[in-house]
C-alpha cells in the first residue's frame, strides 16, 4: 500500500471514528438535554394527558370548543424515565463501539480510562448547557449495576485454580485489607494532626473509615483492566479473588467504623464484636449464596418441559440471593460468588444447550454494558461534585495507598511463600500490588456518608476520586508495557484438549492414591472425597435423569463433542471438519491411507465435476415428479440419479445423528471425506447384515422386477450397507487397490452433501462417477 | 524403640550418601518412617503388596494396583524403606536452588520430567515406552466405570490419541506425552507438601 492510500485509510478510519463519537454525544446531550427540559414542562401536560397514549394522541377531556383538534401531540414526560435510561445505555453502548474504532488509542489506553473521559466530556457538556447532573445513585450502582458484573465474574469463575490457590487469596483479602485499612487510616490521621488548619477536624475514626474504603481493590477496574492484558492465569485469579472476596471486610469495616464514629467511642468488647461480624458476614454470605444456588439446582432439574425459561431461573435465584445477603447486611458479594459457583455444575448438566448459551450470552452482554455505564457515571459524578480540593489530603493518600500496598503484598507473600508449592516471584508480587485498582465502589461508599456525621465528606469524596482516576489511568495505563517490559508470562492459549483433562485427572488420582499411601490428608484427599460425595449423593438430587450417573470425563467430552459439532453447523461449510472424530478404530488406519490417496486432484477436475454434480441433482429433482414404476428403467443417468435421491434422503437422516457425533478443527478437504466416510460406516456398522459380494449384488439389480421403488430401495440399501462393509472388510487388509472404490463411494456419499451446500465438492468426482456405473452396471 | 530409631539414623546416613535427594531433611524421614513402619505390618522391614492394600483409601481408588505396583521395583515382591522412600521422592515440590548444588549427578528424582515419567509409567504398564490404545483404554475404563459402553470409550481413546500423536503411530510416545503436558502445571499438581 502506497503512503497515499494508508494515509486516506487513515484518515477515512479518524474520521469515522470522530463522526462516531462526536454524533453519540451529541445524541446523548441533546437528549438528555431535552430530558430534563421535558421535565420542567412535563407538569403542563399532565393536566391534559391520562392514561396510556401514544404522542400522538392524547384522550383530552374537556376541551374549549375553539380549540383545533390536535393532530400530533407531545407527551414526553410519560415516558421520560425508561427514555432516558435506555438513552444512557444507548450511549454506554456507542461508546463501546466507537472505542475500537480509534486505531491508536485502543491499543495503549485500556477502555475504562476512555470511558471516564467520556463521561467527564458529557458531564461538562451538560453542565455546560446549564442542566442538572445525573450522579451515580448508590441505590442504583448496588443494586442494578453491581450484581451483573459479580455473578458474571462468579459463574464463570475458573474453580480449580480458585481452590487451589484460596488460601493466599484469603490471605490477601482479609489481612491485606485490613492492614491496608489501618495503615492508611493512623498514618492519615497523624498527618491531619500534624498538618492542623482544617485538617484537625478529621477524627481518627474519621480516618479509619476513610482508610476502610481507599484500601478495597474493586473487582469492577480489575476485570476491565486485566481482561486486556492477558496475564497469566495464576496472577488474574489472585488478583481478581482478592479483589472479589475482600468485599466481606470492606462491609465489616465500613459498618464497624460507620458505627463508631457517629457512636463516638470504641470498647473492647466493640472491637471483639467487630471481629464476630466479619465472620458472620462471610460466612452468612456464603451460605446464602449456597443455598439458593442449590435451590436453582433443583428448579432446574425439573426445568425439562419450558427451556425458554432455563436462563431467567440463573439470574433470578442470583439476584435474589445477592439481594437477600444485602438485606441482612451481609456480604452480597460472596453470596452471588457462592451462588454462582454452586450452581453452575448442576445447572449446566440439566439445562438445554440453548439455554446455556443464552445465559452465557446474557450475562457477559449485561456485564459489559453495567461496567461501561458505571465508568460513564464515575466520569460524570466527578464533573457533578461537589468537591473540596484540599492538596496535602489527597496527595497523601494516593502515596499512602500506593506504599501500603506494596509493603502489605511483600510482607504478606513472604509469609504466604513458606507454605506455598509454587512460590511467588518478585515479578508476581509486582504485578499483584500494581495490579490492585480502585474504582466504583470505592466512590459509591463514600458517597454513602451520611454528611451530618462526616461533615469532610466533599474532602473524602474528592480524595477518593482522585485516587481512583490515578489508579485506572496511571496504573492502568502503564501495567500494560509493564507487563512486557518485565516479560511476565501471559496466559496460554487454552483450547480445551481431552488430553488434558484425562492426564490431569489421571495425576489427580495418582497423587491422592501417594497421599494415602503417606497417609497425609492433604489438598488432593479433600477434593477426592468432596467428589466422592458428590457423586454418591448430591448429584442424585440435583441432576435429572441419567446425566446423574455420567462421569465428569464423558461429560467433558460430550461437551466437546457438541460444541465442535455446533461450530461445524454454525459455520455451515462441511470443509471445516477436521481429523478428530468419534470414529471406530478400525477405520482410522484407513483413514491413513484415504489421506494419501485424495492429494492431487486438479482444478480443471474440480471444475468438471462441480459442473457434472449440478446438472444431476437438478435432474433428479425433476425426477421427483416423474418416475413411474413401469418406466422405472435403469438406465446410467436414471440409475444414478435414484440412487443419489435415496442416498440424499439417507443423509438427511443421518445429519441429526451426525451433529451428535462428528466433532471439527479447521482443516482441509481430505479429512472431510474420511469424516463422511467413516461416521457413514459406522451407522451402517451398527446394521447387522450378510455381507454380499459386490458382484452378487449387480446381478440382483439386473434380475428385479421393474416395479417397487421400495425394492429397488433395499437393494440399493443393501448394496450400500455391503459396500461399506466390504470397506470395513478391506480396511484390514490395507490393500491400495481395494481401497479405491470404497473411497470414491465414501466420495459418492460426501458429494450430496457438498454439492447441496454448494461448496467446493473437492477432489476425485469425476473417477467416482465412472467407478459407480462400471459397480452397478457391469 | 531404641532399635528404631538407630535403624532411621542408620537409613537417613545411608540416604545422604547414596541419593541426590540429600536436602530431605531430618524430620520428614523420620515421619515417612514412622509411616512406613506403622504400615509394615509384619515387622519384617519390607513392604509387601498385602500392606499396602490394607490402606482403605488407595482400595477405592481407581489407579489403586498401579501405585502399589510401580513401589515395586521390576520382579520383587517386597519394598524396603529405600525404595519407598526413592518412589516418593517425585512428589517433592521441584525447588530451584537445588539445580546449582549439584550439576553432576544427574537430573534430581523430582524434577519435572522425571514425575512425569512416573506418571507415563503408571500408563505403560508393558514398558514399550509407548501408550498404546488398548492401555489407554484400561486407564479410561477405571478411571470412568462400568456404566459407559465400549464404543464410547473406544472413541474417547482414538481422540485422545489423535490429538497427542505427531509420529502417526497410534500410540503416544513420552516426548508426546511431554508435550501434550506442556500446559499443565506439573510441578505444582504432582507434589505433595508434606514432603517439602
Amino acid at each position: 500500500m502506497t503512503a497515499r492510500t494508508r494515509f486516506c485509510g487513515g484518515l477515512l478510519r479518524i474520521s469515522r471514528a470522530l463522526r462516531t463519537v462526536a454524533l453519540s454525544l451529541v445524541t446523548g446531550c441533546v437528549f438528555s438535554v431535552h430530558a430534563s427540559f421535558g421535565a420542567v414542562h412535563g407538569d403542563n401536560d399532565t393536566s391534559h394527558s391520562s392514561g396510556h397514549g401514544t404522542h400522538t394522541k392524547t384522550h383530552n377531556t374537556t376541551y374549549p370548543a375553539t380549540r383545533a383538534f390536535p393532530v400530533l401531540t407531545v407527551n414526553y414526560d410519560h415516558v421520560r424515565k425508561p427514555f432516558e435510561i435506555s438513552l444512557w445505555i444507548l450511549l454506554a453502548s456507542l461508546m463501546k463501539l466507537g472505542f475500537h474504532y480509534i486505531p491508536r488509542v485502543s491499543s495503549v489506553v485500556p477502555e475504562s480510562c476512555v470511558l471516564i473521559v467520556v463521561g467527564l466530556l458529557v458531564g461538562g457538556l451538560i453542565r455546560l448547557l446549564g442542566e442538572t447532573l445525573p450522579v451515580l445513585d448508590t441505590q442504583l450502582f448496588f443494586l442494578c449495576l453491581l450484581p451483573p458484573i459479580i455473578l458474571d465474574a462468579g459463574y464463570f469463575l475458573p474453580t480449580r485454580p480458585f481452590t487451589e490457590n484460596l488460601g493466599t487469596i484469603l490471605v490477601f483479602a482479609v489481612v491485606g485489607t485490613v492492614w491496608n485499612s489501618f495503615f492508611i487510616g493512623v498514618v492519615l490521621y497523624g498527618v491531619c494532626q500534624i498538618e492542623g488548619e482544617q485538617l484537625a477536624a478529621v477524627d481518627l475514626l474519621a480516618c479509619l473509615l476513610f482508610g476502610s474504603i481507599a484500601s478495597a481493590v474493586d473487582p469492577v477496574a480489575v476485570l476491565a483492566v486485566f481482561e486486556e492484558i492477558h496475564i497469566n492465569e495464576l496472577l488474574h485469579i489472585l488478583v481478581f479473588g482478592e479483589s472479589l472476596l475482600n468485599d466481606a471486610v470492606t462491609v465489616v469495616l465500613y459498618h464497624l467504623f460507620e458505627e463508631f464514629a457517629s457512636e463516638g467511642q470504641v470498647t473492647v468488647v466493640d472491637a471483639c464484636l467487630g471481629m464476630v461480624c466479619f465472620f458472620v458476614v462471610a460466612f452468612g454470605g456464603i451460605l446464602v449464596g449456597t443455598v439458593f444456588g442449590l435451590v436453582a439446582a433443583v428448579t432446574s432439574r425439573f426445568t425439562a418441559h419450558s427451556r425458554v425459561i432455563e436462563p431467567l431461573f440463573v439470574f433470578l435465584y442470583s439476584y435474589m440471593a445477592y439481594l437477600s445477603a444485602e438485606v441482612f447486611h451481609l456480604s452480597g458479594i460472596m453470596a452471588l460468588i457462592a451462588c454462582g459457583v454452586v450452581m453452575r455444575p448442576y445447572v449446566e448438566a440439566n439445562i438445554s444447550h440453548k439455554s446455556y448459551t443464552t445465559v452465557k450470552n446474557v450475562l457477559k452482554m449485561w456485564s459489559s454494558v453495567s461496567e461501561t455505564l458505571i465508568f460513564i457515571f464515575l466520569g460524570v459524578s466527578t464533573v457533578a461534585g461537589p468537591h473540596s480540593w484540599n492538596w496535602a489530603f489527597v496527595i497523601i493518600t494516593i502515596f499512602l495507598c500506593l506504599i501500603s500496598r506494596v509493603m502489605g503484598v511483600v510482607g504478606l507473600t513472604f509469609i504466604i511463600n513458606k507454605f506455598r508449592m509454587v512460590k511467588l516471584t518478585g515479578k508476581d508480587q509486582f504485578i499483584v500490588a500494581y495490579g490492585g485498582l480502585r474504582g466504583a465502589i470505592a466512590f459509591s461508599l463514600a458517597f454513602l456518608l451520611p454528611s451530618d456525621h462526616f461533615p469532610m465528606k466533599n474532602m473524602f469524596l474528592t480524595a477518593i476520586i482522585t485516587l481512583i482516576f490515578f489508579t485506572v489511568f496511571v496504573q492502568g495505563m502503564t501495567i500494560r508495557p509493564l507487563v512486557d517490559l518485565l516479560a511476565v508470562k501471559k496466559k496460554k492459549q487454552t483450547k480445551f484438549t481431552i488430553n488434558e483433562e484425562i492426564h490431569s485427572q489421571f495425576i489427580n488420582h495418582m497423587l491422592s492414591g501417594i497421599e494415602n499411601v503417606c497417609g497425609h490428608y492433604g489438598h488432593h484427599h479433600w477434593r477426592d472425597k468432596l467428589s466422592r460425595f458428590n457423586k454418591y449423593y448430591v448429584k442424585k438430587w440435583l441432576i435429572a435423569g441419567e446425566r446423574s450417573q455420567e462421569p465428569q470425563l464423558i461429560s467433558f467430552y460430550n461437551k466437546l463433542e457438541l460444541k465442535q459439532a455446533l461450530l461445524v453447523a454454525e459455520s455451515g461449510s462441511a470443509a471445516n471438519i477436521g481429523p478428530g472424530l468419534s470414529s471406530a478404530a478400525l477405520l482410522s488406519a484407513q483413514s491413513q491411507k484415504q489421506r494419501t490417496v485424495m492429494k492431487n486432484i486438479s482444478k480443471e477436475r474440480e471444475e468438471e465435476i462441480r459442473k457434472i454434480l449440478r446438472a444431476n441433482l437438478q435432474k433428479t429433482r425433476q425426477r421427483l415428479h416423474s418416475y413411474n414404476r413401469h418406466t422405472l428403467v435403469l438406465e446410467e443417468e436414471d440409475e444414478w440419479s435414484t440412487v443419489q435421491l435415496r442416498r440424499q434422503r439417507v443423509e438427511l437422516e443421518k445429519r441429526m445423528t451426525h451433529y451428535l457425533t462428528v466433532s471439527a478443527s479447521g482443516w482441509d478437504s481430505p479429512p472431510v471425506r474420511r469424516a463422511r466416510f467413516q461416521s457413514d460406516s459406522q451407522e451402517y456398522m451398527a446394521k447387522p447384515s450378510a455381507p454380499v459380494s459386490i458382484p452378487a449384488i449387480n446381478m440382483e439389480l439386473v434380475s428385479a422386477p421393474p416395479g417397487s421403488l421400495a425394492l429397488l430401495e433395499e437393494v440399493t440399501d443393501q448394496a450400500q450397507q455391503s459396500q461399506d462393509e466390504g470397506c470395513g472388510m478391506h480396511a484390514n487388509s490395507h490393500e491400495e487397490k481395494s481401497m479405491k472404490p470404497n473411497v470414491t463411494f465414501a466420495l459418492e456419499l460426501e458429494k450430496q452433501k457438498l454439492s447441496r451446500c454448494l461448496s467446493d465438492p473437492g477432489p476425485n468426482k469425476i473417477e467416482v462417477e465412472a467407478e459407480e456405473k462400471e459397480h452397478f452396471l457391469s | 524403640m531404641i532399635v528404631v530409631l538407630s535403624r532411621s539414623m542408620t537409613i537417613l546416613l545411608l540416604l545422604k550418601v547414596f541419593f541426590c535427594f540429600s536436602a530431605v531433611s531430618h524430620s520428614q524421614i523420620t515421619r515417612l518412617y514412622s509411616r512406613f513402619h506403622s504400615l509394615d505390618k509384619g515387622e519384617n522391614g519390607a513392604l509387601s503388596r498385602e500392606d499396602f492394600q490394607r490402606i482403605p483409601e488407595l482400595a477405592i481408588n481407581p489407579l489403586g494396583d498401579r501405585i502399589i505396583n510401580a513401589f515395586f521395583p521390576e520382579g520383587e515382591d517386597q519394598v524396603n524403606f529405600r525404595g519407598f522412600m526413592r518412589t516418593l521422592a517425585h512428589f517433592r515440590p521441584v525447588e530451584d536452588n537445588e539445580k546449582n548444588k549439584d550439576p553432576n549427578s544427574g537430573e534430581p528424582l523430582n524434577s519435572r520430567n522425571n514425575k512425569l515419567l512416573f506418571a507415563f509409567r503408571l500408563y505403560d504398564l508393558d514398558r514399550d515406552d509407548k501408550i498404546s490404545r488398548d492401555e489407554l483404554l484400561q486407564v479410561l475404563r477405571m478411571m470412568v466405570g462400568v456404566n459407559i459402553s465400549d464404543e464410547q470409550l473406544g472413541s474417547i481413546a482414538d481422540r485422545t490419541i489423535q490429538e497427542a500423536d505427531t509420529n502417526g503411530d497410534m500410540s503416544i510416545s513420552f516426548s508426546e506425552f511431554i508435550k501434550v503436558l506442556e500446559k499443565v502445571d506439573v510441578e505444582q499438581k504432582m507434589s505433595i507438601r508434606f514432603l517439602h
